[in-house]
Formats: C-alpha cells, sequence, structure tokens
C-alpha cells in the first residue's frame, strides 16, 4: 500500500482577499481532483490536504473532493500570513511524516512557490504544470512548456514525487454526500528564518472591479482597438455584464492597458463561460492563457485570422461599430 | 473563407503588392473571374510586401526600370497612398559626386522632374539631423515618396471587387498547377481544385516552388535584407505626417535612412549577402514575425551601425532611442537583378510576375496586364522579360553566384560596362584557346566569353596614332580600350577577323514554315532559296520587338539569326508563332553551330585563300544578302555575305566542334593580308554606328516605330504580318520623332579634359532645355562610340522633326556639363560609306 | 549595491512551435533566440536600481557559447558585466541548473564581494521550472519570493509587491542580501540604443565551462534529479466550428441572443 497523495490546498479568492478567509481556490480543488484519480491508479492511497488557517468547515468540505484527511496549520504565527519558505517547510514536514508518495499543489503563483520550497528543502526534483501522470517504479507524467504551447513527457524518480497541476487541465469533481475530510491539526517545526519573507501588507482590488480569473465574462482586446482610449468600448461592456477586460501582449507592451490584465503565455491564465475576443488574431502566445474559456466569441474584420480557428461564434466586422452596437442592444434589451 | 470556385479565368497566385495590382490592372482591361489566392491572411499576407521600407527613389539609370517605377508612383498617388517626402541621395566621396552628377542626366532623360544637386549645407537645411561635414553633396529628387502599399493593395483589390471580377481567397495553399500539352489547366489547392485558363505567379520569394509545379523555372533567390527601427526620437515627437523629412540614402555605405513617425529606421544593403533556398523559407505558422522577417543577425549589422552612427550621430547616438525592431527581411533577387514577368517559356499561359520591389509593382502589373491582354504593353519589358534566360542561368549555381555578386551593387556606382566575375566562364567560342593567346579581353554575352578587344593588337596604336581617339578620363576608359579603335580602323583598312559565337541561331522547317516566318516578320521571308533576309518582328501595336536575319537555305528550310542577349526571347516569339498542326517545327542550333565574321577590304582575298576554290565568291557569283556552301580545310561551312560592320566580307557558319579548324585556316589565310583579330567593341559599336545600323534594346524598342528609326522599306510584302495594320498607320503619318546620328563637336570639357559620352545621357537645347516629342518622349543618347573613322564621337537619338534637320546644333548633358553637337545624319543613311560601296566591292 | 540577474537563451518562436523529427527539441531553423520575457524585466529592472543607486549589475546564464548574445543584448541595456555558464548546449535539469548558479555566486561573492539582490525570471519561457531562483534561495541561505510586480530598494531591505489571488496586491519586505523572481509587468524594458550595442559589442564576457547536464555539485551529492525529458509533443488542437453571427453592428441582437441563451443577460 502505498503512502497518501498530500495536496497543498490554497484558500482565499473571492471578496476577500485576507489570508484563509476564502474557500479553496478552484485550481486547488482542480487540483484534488487529479489526486484523486491518482489515488485510484495507486491501488486506493488516501488523498490529504494541507491547508493554512482554513476554518473547520472548510477543510472538512473538501471530503467531497476526496481528501480523507485535512492536516490544518492554525498557527497565527505560521499561518496568519502567507510565507512561502515556512508554508514550504511545513509541506515537507508533513510529506516526511506521513510517508506521501506524491505531493501535488496547484500551478498557482503561491502552489508553485510553496512546492518548490518543498522541493528544494526535500532535495527532490519538482514537475511543473502536470496534466498527467502514470505512477510506477518510475512516475511518467506529462507537463506543460511555454505556458501550454508543448507538452513535455518526462519520468520523475524521486522518493516523494513533487507536482504542480496546470490550471485547468481536469475539471473540478465535487461528489455530494462523501464523507468529510478528517481534520488533522498540524503544529509544523518551523525556522524563524523561514518567517522572513510573509506577507506584510494588503492593497484590496479596486472597488467594484472583477477579477480576471473569477470573471464569467472576458472582453479581451488585442492590437486591433488600436489606442488606450478605445478600451472604453470594451469596459462599457464588460462593465455590463459583470465581466473584466483582458488584453493581449501588444496591448501591455503599448503601453495601453496595465499588465495586470494580460492574458496569455507571460500573464493570466483564465477559464471564464464566454472569452470576448476582440481585435484579436490569436497568437498562440495569447491563446494559450484563454484557451480554457468554455466559449470564445470573435469580433474581427479578417474572417482568416487564427482565432477563427479556435472561435465556437464570430461576428465579421470592426469591433469599433460591433462592440458599442452589441452594449446598446444589451441595454435596450434589460432596460 | 470564402468558399473556392470552380473555375476561373485566371488564377493570382499571391496577393501582396504585385498580386493585388495584377488583379487590380487585368480587371480594369476587361478580365472577368479572377480568382486570388493567397496561402497567408489578408491584408498582410507575411511576404516581402509586409515588411518593405515602401520609399520610392525615382532615378534609375535603366530605362525600363526607370518607366516602371515612375509609372508606379504615379498609380500609387492616383490611388491617395503616396506621400511625398523628397529623397536625398548623398555622397561621402568624389567618385559618389560624380555619380550624382550622372543620375542628374539619367533623370532628365527619363522625364523626372525638380532634381538638383545640393551642397552640404542645403542638404543640413532640409535634414537638420544629418552630419553634413562628412558628405560632399547630395542629390535631391522633390517626388521621392513613401506609399502605404497594404492599403494600396487592398484599394485595387476592392476596386476589382467592386467590378464583379475579382474572387479573393486567403488561407488557401496552392498545392500544385496541373497542365495538359504544355498549357495551364488546373490550380490545385488545399481547399478544391480550381480550373483555369491563365495562372500568374505574383508570390515573390516562393514564386519559384509555384513555377516549378508546373515545370517552369523562375531564377530567382531569397535574400537578406537587414533593416531596423529605432525611437522614439525625441526631435521626432511632433511629427506631423509619417515623414516630415526627405530620405536619405548613404550611397557610399549601401544604406537608407528615414524617419518614420516618432522612429526612424536605417536599411541596409552592405552586409555580406545572405541567400536561403526557397525550399527552406518558413511556414507562416513557424515564424515568429512572418515567413519573410526572419531573426535578425546582429553581428552582420554592426558595421553599419557605426557608419549610421557618423552620419546622424544625434539620434542613431542618442542613449535613450532604442532599437524597438531588428528584421533581416527577405527579398527576391535576381541573377541580372532585372524582375522575372512575362509568360514562362515552359507553360503556356503561365505567367510570372516575380522579383518586383515596391517602387515598380503597378506599373509592372499594368504592363503584364496589358500584355497578357492585347500583347501590347506600353513599357517595353525585353529586360525583365523571363524568356531571357538560357538554361545556365537557371542553374542554383548560377543564381547564388550573380545574386551574391550584385547584392552589394544595390546602391553601387555600376558602370553601363561593367562585367560580371562570378562564375564564368559558361560558354566557350571553339577558338577560345587561340583567343587567349592573342590577349583577348573578353567581356560576357548570354553566357559567352567575347573577346571585346584583343592585347595582341596593341602594337596596332603606334600604327593609327591619335586617330584611336584615346580617353584621359577614368570612367569614360573602364571597360574600353583604345586598341578597339586601332582593331577597327585596321579592319576598315585591310580585314578582321570576328569571333560571333554568341550568336542564337534556329531552323525553322516544314511545309508550314514559311506561313508562320511571313507571319511574324515585317518583311518578305518568301524569297529564293539562297538568300537572306533582314527583318524586323513587331507587336501587334507596331513596336520594335527584334531585327534579325532569316536565310532561306531551302524550300522549307529556313535559319533565324539573332544576337544573344536576347535570343531565348526570340526563340520564344518563334516558338510562339508556329502552327499549332505541327506543319512547322524549331531546332535550336545555338549550341550546335559557331559564327566567324571575316571583314574588310581583303575579306574576298583572305576567304578565296582559305576556300578549296571549289565555290564563287566573286561579287557576281555570290552577291550580297545570299549565302552558300563554303568548304574550308575540308569543313562545309555555310558562308552568309552580309555585314554589320559596313565591308565587304561574310559570316561563315561551322560546325562547333570544328570551328576551330576554320579558325585557324582564315587566320592563317588572313595574316598575309594584314588581317587582325577584331572584338565586339568594334563589331557592335564603334562599326555600327558609323553605319548608322539599329540595335535591339537600345534604338530598337517597342515605344518607337519603324518609321520614326528610319527602317520603314518604300513598299509592303502583301502577305499579313504581327502589328501590319498599325505599322501601315504609321507609314501614313508623319514621323513625331526620328533617329539621328550626331556628331559630338568639342569634346573638351571645363576642366580641359576630353569626355566621350557612353548612352543614355540626355539631349538638350543649345540653352539647356529637355527636347520632347509630341509623343511626350525625350531626348537622349539611344547609343554611343568612337567613329575612328570619321574622327568623332558619334551618338544616336531620337529628334523631334523640327530638330532632326542636319547641321542642327544641340548639347549633350555629361557628369553635369553640356557639349556642343550637331546633327549629321537625319535617318537612316551612313555616315561611313553613305552608298554602302565597300559592302557592295 | 551589486545586482545580479540570472537570464535564459530562449528561441523566439512564432504562431505554432515546430519540433525536431526526433521530438526532442524545438526546431530553431529560422527562429532568433532572445532572453526569456520575465528575465527581460529582470534586466531592466537591475539595470534601474544601479541607475538609480549606483553599484554594479552582473547578468548570469547557463548555456551554450550562443547564449553570449543574450548576455550583449542585456549588457547593450546596460547591464556592467556578464558571466556564461557554458554548457555543451544540452538541456539542464532544474535541479543541476539551480545548483550550478548556486555554486557560481559563491565563486563570484567570494572574488568580487556579495550580490545585494540576486533576480530571476518567474519562470523560464520555454522549460517552465517554476524553481530555479527558490533552489538557489534555498542553497544559499536566503530570503526569497517571486511571482513579483513591484520592488523598491530600501535601505539594507527591499520591498516587494505581487498580485494577490483575487485580485489587489500583496507586500513582502526581505532584508538584503535576498533574491527575488520577477514577473513581466513590473516594468517596460527599454529598447537597447545604437550606442549600448556597440559598446555591449566590445565587452568582456567572464566564460565558466560547465560541461554536460547532470554534471557538477548536484550530480556528485547523488541527489535525485530531473524531472527527465522523454520526448516533446504538440498539444492537440481544438479546432472548433465557427458559427458566424452576423457581420457588422447588425450582429449585435444575435450576439445579446446568444448571451442571453448562455444567462449572461437577463432575458
Amino acid at each position: 500500500m502505498s503512502g497518501p497523495i498530500l495536496v497543498f490546498v490554497e484558500l482565499g479568492s473571492g471578496e476577500a482577499v485576507g489570508d484563509g478567509a476564502g474557500g479553496a481556490d478552484r485550481v486547488s480543488l482542480e487540483t484534488l481532483a487529479f489526486a484523486r484519480s491518482l489515488a485510484e491508479g495507486l491501488g486506493g492511497a488516501a488523498v490529504e490536504a494541507l491547508l493554512f488557517g482554513a476554518a473547520a468547515g472548510v477543510a472538512g468540505g473538501l471530503g467531497a473532493h476526496g481528501a480523507a484527511t485535512a492536516h490544518i496549520v492554525t498557527d497565527a504565527a505560521i499561518a496568519g500570513a502567507y510565507a512561502p519558505a515556512a508554508w514550504g517547510a511545513a509541506l515537507a514536514e508533513l510529506a516526511g511524516s506521513r510517508g506521501a508518495a506524491a505531493v501535488i499543489g496547484p500551478g498557482t503563483d503561491r502552489g508553485a512557490e510553496v512546492l518548490a520550497h518543498a522541493a528544494a528543502r526535500l532535495g527532490m526534483p519538482l514537475a511543473a504544470n502536470v496534466i498527467a501522470a502514470t505512477p510506477g517504479a518510475s512516475w511518467s507524467v506529462t507537463r506543460q512548456r511555454w505556458a501550454g504551447s508543448l507538452l513535455e513527457d518526462a519520468t520523475l524518480d524521486a522518493p516523494i514525487r513533487l507536482l504542480t497541476m496546470a490550471p485547468h487541465a481536469v475539471a473540478v469533481d465535487e461528489r455530494a454526500g462523501a464523507r468529510p475530510a478528517a481534520i488533522a491539526p498540524l503544529t509544523p517545526t518551523i525556522d524563524a528564518a523561514d518567517l522572513v519573507v510573509r506577507v506584510t501588507g494588503h492593497e484590496p482590488p479596486a472597488k467594484g472591479s472583477v477579477s480576471l480569473t473569477d470573471a464569467k465574462v472576458v472582453v479581451g482586446g488585442g492590437r486591433g482597438v488600436g489606442s488606450a482610449a478605445a478600451f472604453s468600448e470594451l469596459e462599457e461592456l464588460a462593465g455590463l455584464l459583470g465581466g473584466a477586460v483582458g488584453v493581449s501582449r501588444v496591448v501591455t507592451s503599448n503601453g495601453w492597458r496595465p499588465h495586470t490584465e494580460q492574458v496569455g503565455q507571460t500573464g493570466q491564465r483564465i477559464a471564464p463561460d464566454l472569452y470576448i475576443a476582440c481585435g484579436i488574431s490569436g497568437a498562440i502566445q495569447h491563446i494559450v492563457g484563454c484557451k480554457s474559456a468554455k466559449r470564445i466569441l470573435a469580433i474581427n474584420t479578417d474572417a482568416e485570422s487564427p482565432i477563427m480557428a479556435l472561435a465556437d461564434y464570430a461576428v465579421l466586422g470592426d469591433l469599433h461599430q460591433v462592440v458599442p452596437a452589441i452594449s446598446a442592444e444589451i441595454r435596450r434589451r434589460t432596460g | 473563407m470564402a468558399s473556392l470556385p470552380k473555375r476561373a479565368k485566371v488564377v493570382i497566385v499571391g496577393a501582396g503588392i504585385v498580386g493585388n495590382s495584377m488583379a487590380w490592372h487585368l480587371a480594369k482591361l476587361g478580365w472577368r473571374d479572377i480568382v486570388l489566392l493567397e496561402k497567408g491572411t489578408l491584408p498582410n499576407p507575411g511576404g516581402s510586401t509586409g515588411h518593405a521600407s515602401n520609399f520610392i527613389f525615382l532615378t534609375d539609370h535603366n530605362k525600363e526600370m526607370a518607366a516602371f517605377t515612375i509609372d508606379s508612383a504615379n498609380q500609387y498617388r492616383d490611388l491617395g497612398v503616396y506621400h511625398e517626402c523628397g529623397g536625398i541621395e548623398v555622397a561621402r566621396t568624389p567618385e559618389r559626386m560624380e555619380e550624382l552628377k550622372r543620375r542628374m542626366a539619367s533623370s532628365k532623360s527619363w522625364d523626372i522632374e525638380g532634381v538638383r544637386l545640393l551642397t552640404p549645407t542645403e542638404v543640413k537645411a532640409m535634414v537638420p539631423f544629418i552630419n553634413e561635414t562628412i558628405i560632399l553633396g547630395g542629390f535631391y529628387t522633390p517626388g521621392v515618396g513613401v506609399v502605404d502599399s497594404l492599403q494600396a493593395g487592398t484599394l485595387m483589390r476592392q476596386m476589382a471587387q467592386e467590378m464583379g471580377a475579382l474572387t479573393i481567397a486567403a488561407g488557401v495553399e496552392v498545392t500544385g498547377v496541373d497542365t495538359e500539352n504544355g498549357r495551364v489547366t488546373r490550380v490545385r489547392t488545399d481547399h478544391g481544385d480550381i480550373d483555369t485558363e491563365y495562372v500568374v505567379i505574383a508570390c515573390g520569394i516562393w514564386s519559384p516552388r509555384i513555377a516549378a509545379m508546373a515545370g517552369a523555372s523562375i531564377p530567382l533567390t531569397p535574400a537578406v535584407h537587414q533593416m531596423i527601427d529605432i525611437g522614439p526620437v525625441p526631435m521626432f515627437a511632433n511629427a506631423r505626417t509619417e515623414v516630415d523629412y526627405p530620405i536619405v540614402r548613404d550611397m557610399d555605405t549601401n544604406m537608407y535612412e528615414r524617419q518614420h513617425g516618432n522612429g526612424f529606421e536605417v536599411g541596409s544593403y552592405a552586409h555580406r549577402a545572405i541567400l536561403m533556398d526557397p525550399d527552406d523559407i518558413p511556414s507562416i505558422e513557424a515564424s515568429a514575425l512572418s515567413p519573410t522577417m526572419l531573426p535578425f543577425t546582429q553581428e552582420d549589422f554592426d558595421p553599419q551601425l557605426e557608419d549610421a552612427l557618423e552620419l546622424f550621430p544625434s539620434i542613431v547616438g542618442d542613449e535613450k532611442v532604442g532599437v524597438k525592431l531588428a528584421i533581416n527581411g527577405l527579398l527576391s533577387l535576381t541573377p541580372d537583378g532585372n524582375p522575372i514577368i512575362g509568360e514562362t517559356p515552359e507553360v503556356k499561359n503561365l505567367w510570372s510576375v516575380a522579383a518586383i520591389w515596391i517602387k515598380e509593382a503597378p506599373g509592372i502589373a499594368k504592363c503584364v496586364a496589358e500584355w497578357m491582354t492585347h500583347g501590347t504593353p506600353e513599357i517595353d519589358p525585353h529586360g525583365s522579360d523571363i524568356a531571357r534566360f538560357y538554361d545556365h542561368h537557371k542553374t542554383w549555381q548560377h543564381i547564388r553566384a550573380r545574386t551574391t555578386e550584385g547584392f552589394n551593387k544595390t546602391y553601387g556606382i555600376v558602370h553601363p560596362m561593367e562585367q560580371w566575375e562570378s562564375n564564368r566562364p559558361i560558354r566557350r567560342s571553339p577558338a577560345a584557346a587561340r583567343h587567349a593567346e592573342l590577349g583577348a579581353v573578353a567581356f560576357e554575352a548570354a553566357g559567352w566569353e567575347r573577346p571585346f578587344w584583343y592585347g595582341a593588337n596593341e602594337s596596332l596604336l603606334a600604327e593609327y596614332g591619335d586617330r584611336v581617339m584615346p580617353r584621359a578620363a577614368e570612367w569614360d576608359a573602364r571597360w574600353w580600350s583604345p586598341i578597339i579603335n586601332a582593331e577597327h580602323l585596321a579592319m576598315r583598312d585591310r580585314a578582321g577577323l570576328v569571333d560571333l559565337s554568341a550568336f542564337a541561331i534556329f531552323d525553322v522547317t516544314g511545309p508550314g514554315a514559311l506561313a508562320a516566318l511571313e507571319r511574324l516578320c515585317v518583311n518578305k521571308v518568301d524569297v529564293r532559296p539562297g538568300k537572306t533576309v533582314y527583318t524586323p518582328l513587331l507587336n501587334p501595336a507596331g513596336g520594335i520587338l527584334a531585327d534579325l536575319t532569316i536565310m532561306r537555305l531551302a524550300h522549307d528550310h529556313f535559319r533565324v539569326v539573332t544576337g544573344g542577349g536576347m535570343g531565348m526571347r526570340d526563340r520564344k516569339i518563334f516558338v510562339d508563332g508556329l502552327p499549332a498542326d505541327g506543319s512547322a517545327q524549331l531546332f535550336d542550333l545555338t549550341s550546335a553551330m559557331t559564327t566567324f565574321g571575316l571583314w574588310g577590304p581583303r575579306a574576298r582575298d583572305i576567304l578565296g585563300a582559305a576556300a578549296d576554290g571549289s565555290a564563287d565568291i566573286s561579287h557576281a557569283g555570290f552577291p550580297f544578302l545570299t549565302s552558300k556552301l563554303v568548304d574550308i580545310d575540308g569543313v562545309r561551312t555555310l558562308a552568309s555575305r552580309i555585314s554589320y560592320v559596313g565591308e565587304l566580307g561574310w559570316e561563315i557558319y561551322v560546325p562547333m566542334e570544328q570551328g576551330l579548324r576554320v579558325w585557324d585556316a582564315l587566320w592563317a589565310a588572313g595574316r598575309p593580308h594584314g588581317m587582325v583579330p577584331v572584338g565586339i567593341g568594334t563589331y557592335a559599336v564603334t562599326s555600327r554606328l558609323e553605319k548608322g545600323y539599329r540595335a535591339h534594346g537600345a534604338e530598337l524598342e517597342l515605344d518607337f516605330n519603324l518609321v520614326e528609326a528610319g527602317m520603314a522599306r518604300p513598299s509592303l510584302k502583301d502577305a499579313d504580318f504581327v502589328g501590319r495594320a498599325a505599322y501601315e498607320a504609321q507609314r501614313a503619318a508623319d514621323p513625331v520623332a526620328i533617329l539621328c546620328t550626331l556628331t559630338v563637336d568639342d569634346p573638351t570639357s571645363s576642366s580641359g579634359i576630353k569626355r566621350y559620352m557612353l548612352g543614355r545621357e540626355p539631349i538638350l537645347t543649345p540653352d539647356g532645355r529637355s527636347i520632347i516629342d509630341a509623343k511626350g518622349r525625350r531626348s537622349y543618347v539611344t547609343s554611343a562610340g568612337s567613329g575612328p573613322s570619321v574622327g568623332k564621337h558619334l551618338l544616336m537619338t531620337y529628334l523631334p522633326p523640327e530638330h532632326a534637320v542636319v547641321g542642327t546644333k544641340l548639347v549633350v548633358e555629361y557628369f553635369g556639363e553640356h557639349y556642343p553637337v550637331t546633327v549629321a545624319i537625319a535617318g537612316a543613311t551612313p555616315l561611313f560609306d553613305p552608298d554602302n560601296a565597300r559592302i557592295r566591292a | 549595491m551589486r545586482v545580479l540577474v540570472c537570464v535564459k537563451r530562449v528561441p523566439q518562436t512564432g504562431g505554432r512551435i515546430v519540433l525536431t523529427g526526433d521530438g526532442q527539441e524545438i526546431d530553431t531553423k529560422f527562429l532568433g533566440f532572445t532572453i526569456s520575457p520575465h528575465e527581460e524585466c529582470g534586466v531592466e529592472e537591475a539595470v534601474r536600481i544601479i541607475e538609480a543607486g549606483g553599484g554594479e549589475s552582473t547578468v548570469l546564464t547557463l548555456g551554450s557559447a550562443a547564449a553570449e548574445e543574450q548576455l550583449r543584448d542585456a549588457m547593450a541595456l546596460g547591464i556592467d558585466r556578464a558571466v556564461l555558464l557554458e554548457t555543451d548546449g544540452s538541456e539542464w535539469d532544474p535541479v543541476s541548473t539551480a545548483a550550478a548558479i548556486a555554486d557560481t555566486i559563491r565563486a563570484q561573492e567570494a572574488a568580487g564581494g556579495p550580490f545585494d539582490l540576486v533576480i530571476f525570471g518567474n519562470e523560464s519561457a520555454d522549460s517552465g521550472g517554476f524553481q530555479v531562483g527558490i533552489r538557489v534561495a534555498v542553497a544559499l541561505g536566503r530570503p526569497v519570493v517571486s511571482g513579483l510586480k513591484g520592488l523598491t530598494i530600501g535601505s539594507g531591505s527591499v520591498t516587494a509587491r505581487r498580485e494577490a489571488a483575487g485580485g489587489g496586491w500583496e507586500t513582502y519586505e526581505l532584508p538584503l542580501p535576498a533574491i527575488v523572481g520577477v514577473k513581466e509587468g513590473i516594468n517596460l524594458p527599454r529598447y537597447p540604443s545604437v550606442p549600448g550595442r556597440l559598446r555591449a559589442r566590445k565587452k568582456e564576457v567572464e566564460r565558466v565551462p560547465v560541461g554536460a547536464a547532470g554534471t557538477g555539485a548536484a550530480a556528485a551529492s547523488g541527489a535525485p534529479m530531473g524531472p527527465t525529458k522523454s520526448m516533446l509533443r504538440l498539444p492537440q488542437e481544438a479546432e472548433s466550428q465557427v458559427e458566424i453571427l452576423g457581420r457588422g453592428a447588425e450582429a449585435a441582437p444575435a450576439v445579446v441572443d446568444l448571451l442571453q441563451k448562455l444567462g449572461l443577460v437577463a432575458r
């Protein structure tokens, strides 16, 4: 019988930004779903979660996502603020004490950082942004390179396999009626040096702004928008739809919009219900950031642009005419 | 993507500036069911158009290219996409200053207005950020401009679409071109096949690939042109337009620089030639920027950065101005530097429109569209005609060698007679070893090594003294020797032996041969066997296509002899004119026969001594313009009594492998008579000019007619021929220009050195005004050269009738100075031996 | 202040990545190379820190001899000196890479004094391991934080700023010497000037041969390495059947019908 699969679960999103104040992060839930299928491949190994500062209810609810046990660090000195080295050390310690077969984290900023710390401390390799894994004497993994434009089949040989999960590579797998996860408080031994780096301040997002990664609708703008000023048309539509504006790299390098809105290889990976791509040709560097959208509507003058091969719907025409017309039509219908 | 039509009248492959221009011009000329296929996306498909620097300098020493460029600029202007900003070519060296004066002259010859030379201070006034201390001056053209070539393409497509003539399909890749019986039938694509009557290949660097699908050859190579875009430049922060300042060409460093909004573009032709195999061009998807924008190779450009820094220190040297874009842009290079246009000789109705720059694209497209429609382009495209290539030109080795050599001459000071150095020798006369022994200095023609003069004749210089008209100016004497004139005089005094191996020779045979030839030729070909006919060929509009000789060897056997330079183009004209029923055939004997010319007062004595005596070579027995078999040293040759030098003599046609034997026999027979080897410098220039013989590509071009050229004969033959109706109309009207021979009265320059024009200079009124005929054509020197036997430097030029009067005084402009000239002959009368007594001796 | 920035030479890929026949590498026949995008911002940040506060900046890379091009690119932007850990061109895993860089930092510091700040890109564009900077920090016992889009140098410390998961920002304070991983967006990198290019051409590059992957300190320790590449492949492209809703402004009603159907606009 193999040791458990340990999953670092990241918390905190939505309206409250304080660490541990929100529920489990979506990519963490995807990671649990992946861990569950992996555990089945390991002959029914247990899936165990590690959380920092979570309410017991949230932790227990991970049972529906396949976690048999939820280890919770509640010591405010460690869990009170995100501290990458300390959290990584705690994860490494728990992996050792639990005899974990694998340690998996979400491929988020924090997940990647905590897993890297754990791997460095354990002296073991880490495979980042994995989308598939086959256990065995030597694990075969498939991982993303170039932010997903390219896949690598690799082997991972180590006593503990450390992975991060590529965002949106698998679906969240929540099963109603599952047993809540058993809560196991954890008090790791943390060196003071590992608490030197920790979140010491927060700046809340602008009032009323919708997070790009959480938005159900993202209105994307590319080179075709043409200027900083012209983005008001996209903002208006996003506002009417309760969505966010996302942009391609050329837009930020032209200084038209802030980099926080960039979608793609060096920006955000988004998975909204609908991505409205306005004046975006569809370079692969952008596509890797938005291809997890459930549906794509392209607004483009050029029927031959690469985005058309990816889009589910298209409007052919000048976005400066089409986008305001859509906004006007929404206003008309919704009074 | 719009669904592909199943059939089309014409499929154009490639929607860059060339393909778009073709679609528009074909539509305008009435073509319908035009399909434009493009592999990439519109409006910028990723070919060379997309990264072009888009500026147009108008002046080119080459008449044809200048005409295409001027026409293109006018078309861009009409489309509203031409931004006129002026352009300055600057000189860093005295040699370049001289070249700029020559560019002034060419601008006058080709009707480019407002050009002038600038002092460094005047350059600085126009381009305040230039370091004027390192330049000697500039050549300013106010009409230089920048175009939006993508917008031009879009507009032309739209106009063709609005006429209901055009279907556009982007994202469609051509996968095959089918032919049947040597004719295009179908284009295959990854989106289905299109049956079509015509295919136009307009896809730049990819053109060789498409042509190869049909079994045709377009000899070009993709090559790299480096450019960088730097900015933002503080002093351009308030730039009003894309280009507020004149574009600068730094000719001596092979570079150009221009303001570009708030940026500054630096381009170079100075780096090593970086060629690519056409099959190695990346796909659109696999390219980082586009298939024609390759990764920049910094080390090639570093020396150019130093040059740019020196000329524009305040911009290029600004630490705050960054290199925003740096690319190795692909463009097409050809072995002779000219575009490749026209119907491919291999496949009927398969047209090439390739190796074309932004500056000439719409003009060339208009020309090709006219050519496809009526066979009558307004601008003579012979220098760009795809049919000009011999097979050796199409080899990868030749393309690589010549494009590599030619690349750094993009802004070079290229002498009109400048010779290629690479990939020589290619074609050699059977007497090549003798040429070498005689110290021949060979120039290349159609791949042949043709002796231009013989070092062994240096001893003649003493014999003729100042009659050889020595040249003191280095430019005038470059690619020239006074020996040429000595050979000329020795031939006129005694005799000369000329190697004419470069002739292109085709036999046309069969029961349908006579009718086919009559249809092509202006002059009557139906002569008795043994007679030789000299004849022009016209296009349907009466423009002069070619001039050549045809020997009727038997009832149904004709031998066509034409110059090597246009030999393959002329062959295509004849092949295209053969009857469809196969009743006449053309055999190319160019590589099977060699030709020697024997001319001079002693020619008959020499031929008599060399021949075995069985043939009567007396004047009565062997009259002018006849041919017969003459056996020389056991070799059966065909001797043709004819002359392009104005002397008694023969062209002697010999099987190639026996050529050396005949050369040696003629040599042995000629020496006792004082015969000398004579080079092409005499044959094609001096003796021709003294006799007023017209040459194709100089006096004879599509934009002139036979009446103007003085070649109209008193009567017309009965048979119909191509261009007859137009020719009849020309004969009925008074000519608006007359070809004249001028003598240079005094070639002494202001510095006291005698100067000798080389051709293409403007002929002006004594007060320096351009001479323009009723068709708007300017008078320029069509041919220039020494007249050793008349003791004058000779020029040929077309003049309006009011000037075409013997004795009229005019001037010629040469390197910025005006030299007095006099009309010596108006019309075709020879200046030397006007009665042709020597020929008929 | 002494700042070290670590960069990686990566191909400048186009619309579609093309692999070599054996699936081991990207076919770079037609591709140029660049500094990985996050690291370009790292270079800019290093240059700005030295411009503002004085000191010396160093750029370091581990790669083949050809990677000298990226070092010179960095110097053209204003970096003072360059160190090339010259490999045979084979791909190094993150464990070996981090070990070699940590060794080099120790050696460089022994010779020239400590680096107050070592800057990494958040992850390399090509292999995307997300770990080398952290491994180096752990090896050197220095504080580290990744994902940064803001850095402010204080006296003896650095304030770092990164985007929070749900929006907004979070800040960190790190005592110097420290290690940071930066992301694109932290700054807008400058373009190299022509004088910068010409100066960079003449500068020295210090070369430290490190040989083949899997050699050196990490291998000697016997610690597990990896992941070990078997082969590369392209993801399957999800070709969609696109439904054209219309042309121009007239398409607006059809678009809003769709939005309503998807429940994104109230009916």
